[in-house]
């Protein structure tokens, strides 16, 4: 049952259907260009010695054997960058690409080489000479805010910590309504515990890779995977202390991203090497680099404290949560704090976020950052309350769901949302109903995403024989130009495949903001309606000039311009095409362009069910099925909408079941593989069932939500719930791998 | 070290490259040959992403030397498609939209069709066992599965 809404959008006719991507052949038969596959005349290797301590002052770098070894054309430290003093968010970015007074941690960039080869790179790094007074060090989010725990910085808290706390503590957040301590009384029981998650990385495939260029004029150009080559042209600039229009950044194909290719890691250090040396130098991160120096997101530690009267309702929840996010400032705890709470309508609601430095690498964005956690800590909480009481945890959270008119626990009220329409449909879906077995067990969780809008620009040209080009600015990493071909041919009337979309450099377009919030199908896809709307206008303009008549009296109706109405004049219809041909007749090229930064993101919810097997001799939990009910607003491609869900889902998997960031005594990384830093494999998935509910965005004109973040944030709760049911104990530590599930199923008896 | 003269033969292609004794069959494909479809996500054997064949066996190339290449055969997603005509599991990716970004989509197909080449018919379980050793992060494999057992079918409809 479809509780999507029937609404007054257009009829679609290309929009919703399934059609190849304008990329496919190129990745099917190993043409598309990634970040690694990039190469040019007269290149160097570019390579970066890391720090071997969690925590050390740098006393010294002689880095005077490696410039005198033959083939070494450059070697760069922090002493060749400039100081950034106005501005900490892009001073912490360097410090991070390229460790100033201290290496914070296992794996920090400590100084860089460029050689005519990789085996002179490698060899040159051997010869660098760094004295380092090893300081005592902390992983740990909970022991980093101890007294007496070693400090990361000085004076870097700001005015939200309340004197007296560890320098660890860098900001407090705090959101909410109501007075928590009041509904809790009105509770038949409470809920209180704390969970803990493990940090876990976004695990592309694909390393880190770039190719740089930089003449003494003070021009680059770059060839990098990333998901904003604008932020990447706009963070160098600040860094090299260079203007944005010299430097041209060219994203190449990008090999999965999930977030962690929004900053910087590579790219000021090849500029750098590459101005120093004269030469193009081209870097490419191993997968040890990737896990050790990039991405990981926050390890988390989470008090939760939630009332409910017997017969469902909520009286009240209240959550506390610490966030590493490794060695600066900028954990998503505040959209942890945000979001904690967000799928439901709470009278009394308060969240308290901290921001935790350690000796971690610095975290970046994973797929809706700091949501997955908060949802982890609530939705586990929610769940016990249910079982408590022996009620329905689906009817459990109906009761309590956010809806249209809802003041959300962050404060702003929801216009339509699909939270209740996910739930509803997970009740009757066969899923819900299906027969579970001995040692098996069945979870939901709800989750919630902001989405995002941001400063886009889309240009829409139309060719002299009548097909399309769109150009668009934001790095495609999961078929979005076949989603922004199907909107340009949906709103100009033409088949899809008379459009192919581009992804243009920096030079080409106005500033775009990163591939990041599920933005993309929002945003981008909003700017090409816009620009195709524009396009429109100049081909009904151009008709009317022909035919004589005004502009007004022409409308545009299924790829042709055609006379509004029987007083306009008789004239038959002129096709895109036929305008196109003799455009240079009537005015010149044809065009549309439009830049914004559009507001109206719709949020997003979903509902996931999850069934999982635990085998109480090795502590293994499998997972045997899974379901996913998510609101798209409006499905462009839906296979790639499937997609979103599904691979959301299979990560969220992965970080309650097995993936952790696992550090020793001495604070070195020791699972920095694949190997042991184990993602989910085919053979340990099942197929994910998607299921798509259309409740449109009226932020835009299809009704496009993002998609690509929600999706991770239920699976760690319904996995948790799930295995929680199946073993007969509550699961408050995540990863659940065997050795821990097992402990707990002895501990149990 | 002086470098090892290798003569071998890919896709079908007469070839010789000169390399470092201890320099892999993935770096030589993708740094002396310009054959870049086959990855690197890891370098350890981990991912799956650098699959080839080796006189018909699947292999890591990050695991094999380029030295060994020495006579024999090797396969690489570029000798794929004959011409312009796709192999069945090309369609069936683009089709089935079993990949997001693509990075995996090289070794899997490489995979895949060692898979279908020894089994014909296999099972979802023997598929998903088959190409455990080749990550994808981005479609949490349903879509794929569907694309390889898809395209068996067809396969074997055609034979
Ligand atoms: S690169 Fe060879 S298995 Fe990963
Ligand atoms: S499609 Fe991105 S890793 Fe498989």
């Amino acid at each position: 049952m479809a509780l999507d809404s029937k609404s007054d959008l257009p009829q679609f006719k290309v929009v919703g259907t399934r059609p190849a991507r304008p990329d496919g052949i190129d990745k099917v038969t190993g043409r598309a260009r990634f970040g690694a596959d990039m190469s040019a005349p007269g290149m160097l290797t570019g390579l970066i010695l890391r720090s071997p301590h969690a925590h050390a002052r740098i006393v010294s770098i002689d880095t005077s054997k490696a410039e005198a070894l033959a083939g070494v054309h450059a070697v760069v430290t922090r002493k060749d960058f400039r100081e950034i003093t106005d501005d900490d968010f892009t001073a912490d970015i360097l410090d991070n690409c390229m460790a100033g007074a201290k290496a914070l941690y296992d794996g920090h960039a400590i100084a860089a080489v460029a050689a005519s080869s990789t085996k002179i790179a490698r060899e040159a790094l051997k010869l660098i000479d760094v004295t380092y007074e090893k300081l005592d060090h902390v992983t740990d989010v909970d022991e980093a805010i101890e007294d007496g725990a070693p400090v990361l910085h000085e004076g870097r808290s700001d005015e939200t910590v309340p004197a007296g706390m560890s320098p660890n503590v860098l900001s407090r957040y705090e959101f909410g309504h109501g007075d928590p301590e009041e509904g809790l009384k009105n509770a038949d029981h409470v809920v209180e515990r704390t969970y803990k998650t493990e940090a876990t990385h976004q695990g592309y495939i694909e390393p880190h890779a770039c190719l740089a260029q930089m003449g003494p004029d003070g021009q680059g150009d770059l060839w990098v995977c990333t998901q904003g080559h604008y932020m990447v042209r706009n963070t160098c600039a600040a860094i090299l202390g260079i203007e944005q229009g010299q430097l041209r950044v060219t994203a190449s194909e990008i090999g999965g991203g999930f977030g962690g290719k929004t900053t910087l890691f590579l790219e000021p250090v090849a500029l750098m090497l590459a101005k120093k040396s004269g030469r193009p130098v081209k870097m490419v991160m191993t997968r040890s680099e990737v896990l050790r120096a990039t991405g990981p997101t926050a390890s988390t530690s989470i008090d939760v404290k939630i009332g409910m009267t017997k017969d469902g309702k909520i009286t009240a929840g209240f959550a506390e949560m610490r966030y590493q996010g490794g060695a600066y400032p900028g954990s998503p705890v505040e959209f942890g704090a945000m979001s904690a709470f967000a799928p439901y309508d709470l009278e009394h609601v308060k969240t308290i976020g901290w921001d935790i430095v350690t000796n971690r690498p610095k975290a970046a964005a994973y797929r809706a950052p700091g949501a997955p956690m908060a949802a982890f800590a609530v939705e586990s909480a929610i769940d016990e309350l249910a079982r408590h009481f022996g009620l329905d945890p689906l009817e459990v959270r109906l009761k309590n769901a956010a809806r249209e008119g809802t003041k959300a626990s962050y404060g702003p009220t929801y216009p339509a949302i699909g939270l209740e329409a996910t739930l509803r449909t997970a009740k009757d879906h066969p899923h819900w109903s299906a027969p579970l077995g001995e040692n098996q067990g069945r979870g939901v969780a709800c989750g919630f995403w902001f989405n995002f809008g941001g400063d886009t620009c889309v240009t829409l040209n139309i060719t002299p024989d009548g097909t399309v080009t769109v150009s668009e600015g934001n790095p495609d990493i999961g078929g979005s130009r076949a989603s922004m071909s199907m909107m340009a041919a949906e709103e100009l009337g033409i088949p899809y495949e008379k459009v192919r979309t581009i992804v243009a450099d920096t030079g080409s377009l106005g500033q775009n903001e990163v591939t990041d919030g599920s933005r993309v199908t929002f945003a981008v896809g909003l700017a090409t309606i816009e620009a195709a709307r524009a396009a429109k206008r100049e081909m009904c303009k151009r008709a009317a000039m022909i035919w004589g008549i005004d502009e007004e009296a022409v409308e545009w109706v299924d790829g042709a311009a055609q006379p509004a109405g029987p007083n306009a004049g008789k004239f038959p219809p002129m096709t895109l095409a036929e305008i196109a041909e003799t455009a240079s007749n009537t005015g010149g090229p044809i065009a549309g362009h439009h830049e914004a930064n559009p507001e109206g993101a719709g949020v997003s919810f979903a509902t996931h069910m999850c069934d999982v097997e635990v085998d109480p001799d090795t502590g293994a939990a499998k997972i045997l099925r899974y379901t996913v009910f998510q609101d798209a607003g409006k499905a462009i491609h839906p296979a790639y909408v499937e997609g979103q869900f599904q691979g959301g889902a299979a990560q969220g998997i992965g970080w309650a079941l097995n993936e952790e960031y696992i550090y020793g005594d001495d604070g070195i990384l020791q699972n920095a593989g694949f190997l042991d830093y184990r993602v989910p494999v085919a053979s340990d998935l099942p197929m994910i069932d998607a299921v798509i509910l259309e409740i449109p965005n009226p932020g835009h004109p299809y009704g496009v939500r993002g998609v690509g973040e929600t999706s991770i944030v239920p699976p760690l709760a319904a996995v948790a719930n799930a295995v929680s049911a199946a073993a007969g104990v509550r699961m408050t530590d995540l990863p659940m791998s065997p050795p821990k599930l097992l402990a707990a199923l002895h501990a149990k008896g | 070290m002086t470098k090892v003269h290798v003569t071998t033969t890919i896709n079908g292609d007469p070839t010789e490259f000169l390399c470092e004794p201890d320099e892999t069959l993935l770096d030589v494909l993708r740094d002396r040959l310009g054959m870049t479809g086959s990855k690197e996500g890891c370098g350890t054997g981990d991912c799956g992403a650098c699959s080839v064949t080796l006189n018909g066996r699947l292999v890591c190339s990050c695991l094999v030397l380029g030295a060994e290449a020495e006579g024999q055969e090797i396969g690489t997603i570029e000798g794929m498609a004959q011409g312009e005509n796709l192999h069945v599991l090309q369609k069936k990716f683009i089709e089935h939209a079993a990949l997001q970004c693509g990075i995996c989509t090289p070794g899997l197909l490489v995979a895949a069709k060692s898979l279908l080449e020894k089994n014909p018919d296999p099972t979802e379980e023997e598929t998903r066992y088959w190409l455990a050793g080749n990550l994808c992060r981005c479609t949490g494999y349903d879509k794929i599965i569907r694309a390889v057992m898809d395209a068996a079918k067809e396969m074997r409809e055609a034979a």
